[in-house]
C-alpha cells in the first residue's frame, strides 16, 4: 500500500467518524438551546406584546444573555473574549485563572507522583509494607476525598498556609493512588527469568533495583500519569470552590452559579476540558518520547 | 542466633523513658506510664529470649503500653515530657515488629492464611488511630485543626439522626439512583454503540476523552437545570458514571476471543445469542471494572454537586455547613460515614463480582 493511500485510510477510518460525531454532538446542542431557552423567550416575548416568527423566536434563543443553555457560539465567544481580548494580568481573563489552576495541578501531580513513586518502592522492597499499605491505599480511594477538600483548605488555611499548597495537597492525595497501583504493578512486572539472571550476575538489590526493576515499570508509569494529571486537575479545581470564588477555573465555576452567569460557567468548563485534554496528550508524547529513548517503543 | 533490632530498640527506649520526664505532674498519668514502660520491657525481654512467642508477647505489651499511654495522654494534655514519647515510639516498634512476624508467617490453612492477611492491614489501621490520638492529645493540637478520633467517636454515637437523614438524602436518594441510571444508560448505549462500527470509532476516542474531564464541573449547571433536591445531584452522578462504563463496556465485547466467534458462527447462533451467551460474559470483567470505578465516582460527584446549593440536608451540605461553624469534629463524622458508604458500596460491587466472574484466572 502507498503511503498517500494509508494517510487517507486513517482519515477515512479514524478521523472522520470522530468528526461526524462532534458535528452531530454540536447540532444537537444547538437544537436543545433553542428546545431549553424557548419557553423564557416565549414569555419575554409576550411580556413585550411582540408578535414574532419561529424565526425570530430561533435568533432570540441561541442570543440571551443567560440563557438556561448557551449555544455553542454563545461559549465561543466568551472563550475568544475572555482569553485573546482581555489582558491576561487581568481578573477577568481565563488565562489568569487557567494559570492558577494549572499551577496547582502541576504542582500537585509533581508530589503526588513522587509520593506514588516512593510508596511503590517501599511496597515491592518490604513485605509488612506490602500486607499492611496496600489495603489501605486501596481503601483511601473509596472515601470520597474530594468531600474534605473544603475543610483541608478552610484548616490549613487557619494556621497560616494558604494560596497554591493546600489545593496542590488535595491533587497530591488524589494523584498518588494510581501511580502507586501502576508502579508496584510496574516493578513486578519483570520476567523470573530475568531476576535470575540477575542472580547469577550477583547483583545487589539495589542493581536489580536500577537495571531492571525501574525501567519495566517506566510503561506502567507514563499509562499511571496520564490518569492522575487528569484526576489532579478535577482536585484543583475542586479545591477552588471552598475558598470563597477568589480565583480559578473552579471560582469561575462558583461565581458563574451564584450570578446566574450559564456562559461564564460553560466557557470555564470548556477551558478546564481544553486543558485536561492538552495535558494527558503531552504526557502521551513524553510518554512515546521517552519510550523511544530507551528502545521500548514497539513501533 | 540474630537479635531483632526493632525488639531491642524498643526495650531501650522503654528503658530511658524511665529516666526522662514524662510530665509535668499528676501521680496517675504517672502511674499509667510506669506500667506502660514495664510491658514493653517485659513484653520485649521475654520475646528476645523466647522468639517462638513474639507474635502472641509483643501483641499483648505493644497493646497493654498504647492503651495506658491513651489514657495518660488526655491528663497530661500538652505537658508530655520526652519520656512519654519515648514509650510511644518504644510501643509503636513493639507493633511495627508484630507486624514485621505476622507478615512472615505463611499458615498451611487457607483459613489461617486470610485471616493472617486481614490482621496486618488492621493493625496498621488500629495503629494509626492510636498514634494519631497520642499526637493530638500529647502536643494538645487544637480540635478546630484536628479533631483526636474519641472526639470524633463521640460525634458519631451522639449524632445519629443527623447523619442519618443526611445518609439518606445523598447516599439513598442521589448517588443510588443515579448510579443505577448512569450505569444503566451506559451499558445500553455501549451495546447500540456496539452495533454500529462507524459509532465505535467516532464515539469511543470522544468517550475517553470525556472520561479524563473533569465533569464535577457540570455539577453548577446541573443544580440550575433541576434544582436544589436530590435530582439534581443524582443528574451529576448519571453523567460523571455514564462514560466510564460505555468505554468499558465497549473495550469488554470486544474481549471474546476470534476463536470463540467463531465457534459461535459454526453452531450458526444468531447475533443475541452470541451476545448473551458468548460476548457480555467475555465482557464481564471490564463492565465490573467500570462498576467498582463509579462506585466511588458516585459518591464523590453527589457530595461535591451539593456544595453547589442543597435543601438543608446532604452530606456535602453539613460539610460545608459546619467547616464554616468551626465545627471540625462534626465534618470528620461525617467524613467517617461517607468513608464507610463508599467502602462497603465497593466491598459489595467486588463480592458480586466474584460471584459472576468465578471463572475468571485472577480468582482460581
Amino acid at each position: 500500500m502507498s503511503k498517500r493511500a494509508g494517510e487517507t485510510n486513517v482519515f477515512v477510518h479514524r478521523v472522520f467518524p470522530v468528526l461526524v460525531v462532534v458535528a452531530a454532538i454540536v447540532a444537537i446542542w444547538y437544537v436543545a438551546a433553542v428546545l431549553l431557552n424557548a419557553p423564557f423567550q416565549r414569555e419575554a416575548f409576550a411580556r413585550a406584546d411582540q408578535a414574532y416568527t419561529t424565526g425570530d423566536l430561533i435568533s432570540a434563543t441561541l442570543n440571551q444573555e443567560r440563557p438556561v443553555l448557551p449555544a455553542p457560539h454563545q461559549v465561543g465567544q466568551e472563550l475568544h473574549k475572555t482569553v485573546f481580548l482581555i489582558k491576561p494580568s487581568s481578573k477577568r481573563s481565563l488565562i489568569y485563572h487557567g494559570w492558577i489552576t494549572l499551577s496547582s495541578t502541576l504542582l500537585g501531580f509533581a508530589l503526588g507522583t513522587l509520593l506514588g513513586i516512593v510508596l511503590a518502592v517501599a511496597i515491592v522492597h518490604s513485605r509488612t509494607m506490602s500486607k499492611s499499605l496496600m489495603p489501605w491505599i486501596i481503601a483511601s480511594q473509596t472515601i470520597p476525598i474530594l468531600a474534605i477538600a473544603p475543610m483541608i483548605i478552610v484548616v490549613l488555611n487557619a494556621i497560616g498556609l494558604s494560596g497554591l499548597l493546600p489545593k496542590a495537597m488535595i491533587s497530591t492525595y488524589l494523584s498518588f493512588f494510581p501511580v502507586t497501583v501502576g508502579v508496584v504493578k510496574g516493578l513486578r512486572s519483570p520476567d523470573p527469568i530475568h531476576l535470575d539472571l540477575m542472580r547469577t550476575y550477583s547483583a545487589s538489590q539495589a542493581q536489580v533495583f536500577w537495571k531492571l526493576r525501574w525501567p519495566s515499570s517506566v510503561p506502567f508509569l507514563f499509562a499511571s500519569m496520564k490518569i492522575a494529571i487528569a484526576i489532579s486537575l478535577v482536585g484543583a479545581i475542586v479545591g477552588e470552590l471552598p475558598t470563597g470564588a477568589v480565583a480559578g477555573l473552579g471560582a469561575r465555576l462558583l461565581a458563574g452559579s451564584y450570578y446566574g452567569q450559564t456562559v461564564q460557567i460553560w466557557s470555564a468548563l470548556i477551558a478546564a476540558a481544553i486543558m485536561a485534554a492538552v495535558l494527558v496528550t503531552l504526557v502521551g508524547i513524553v510518554n512515546r518520547y521517552v519510550l523511544r529513548a530507551m528502545g521500548m517503543a514497539h513501533q | 542466633m540474630r537479635l531483632p533490632p526493632l525488639l531491642i530498640a524498643s526495650v531501650i527506649l522503654a528503658l530511658a523513658a524511665t529516666l526522662l520526664p514524662a510530665a509535668g505532674e499528676g501521680a496517675e498519668a504517672v502511674v499509667s506510664l510506669t506500667l506502660a514502660g514495664a510491658a514493653v520491657v517485659i513484653a520485649g525481654g521475654l520475646s528476645i529470649a523466647i522468639p517462638a512467642a513474639t507474635i502472641p508477647l509483643t501483641l499483648l505489651g505493644a497493646h497493654f503500653a498504647a492503651w495506658r499511654l491513651v489514657a495518660a495522654a488526655g491528663p497530661l494534655s500538652g505537658h508530655a515530657g520526652t519520656g512519654f514519647w519515648c514509650l510511644v515510639i518504644a510501643s509503636w516498634l513493639m507493633a511495627w515488629q508484630l507486624a514485621n512476624a505476622l507478615s512472615a508467617l505463611e499458615p498451611r490453612q487457607v483459613a489461617l492464611r486470610r485471616l493472617v492477611s486481614l490482621a496486618v492491614p488492621v493493625l496498621f489501621g488500629v495503629w494509626i488511630l492510636i498514634l494519631w490520638q497520642l499526637i493530638v492529645r500529647g502536643f494538645a493540637i487544637p480540635q478546630v485543626l484536628l479533631p483526636a478520633p474519641d472526639q470524633i467517636w463521640a460525634r458519631l454515637t451522639s449524632e445519629v439522626p443527623t447523619l442519618w437523614a443526611d445518609f439518606q438524602q445523598t447516599f439513598l436518594k442521589a448517588v443510588l439512583i443515579g448510579y443505577a441510571l448512569g450505569c444503566g444508560s451506559g451499558f445500553v448505549v455501549a451495546i447500540l454503540v456496539d452495533r454500529v462500527p462507524f459509532l465505535r470509532r467516532g464515539l469511543l476516542p470522544i468517550g475517553n476523552l470525556v472520561s479524563a474531564l473533569p465533569i464535577v464541573g457540570i455539577a453548577p449547571i446541573m443544580v440550575m437545570w433541576f434544582g436544589f433536591d436530590w435530582p439534581s445531584k443524582a443528574a451529576v452522578v448519571v453523567v460523571m458514571t455514564f462514560f466510564p462504563m460505555l468505554v468499558n463496556t465497549v473495550a469488554g465485547l470486544a474481549a471474546a476471543g476470534a476463536m470463540e466467534r467463531d465457534l459461535m458462527r459454526t453452531y450458526a447462533a444468531g447475533y443475541w445469542q452470541s451476545l448473551i451467551k458468548l460476548r457480555l460474559p467475555a465482557a464481564l470483567p471490564f463492565i465490573f471494572t467500570a462498576l467498582k470505578i463509579n462506585s466511588t465516582l458516585a459518591l464523590i460527584g453527589a457530595i461535591v454537586a451539593e456544595f453547589f446549593g442543597t435543601p438543608i440536608v446532604g452530606m456535602g451540605f453539613r460539610i460545608s455547613t459546619e467547616v464554616g461553624r468551626m465545627n471540625v469534629d462534626m465534618v470528620w463524622a461525617e467524613i467517617a460515614v461517607a468513608a464507610l458508604a463508599g467502602s462497603v458500596f465497593y466491598a459489595l460491587v467486588a463480592l458480586i463480582e466474584r460471584a459472576f466472574t468465578f471463572w475468571h484466572p485472577s480468582y482460581r
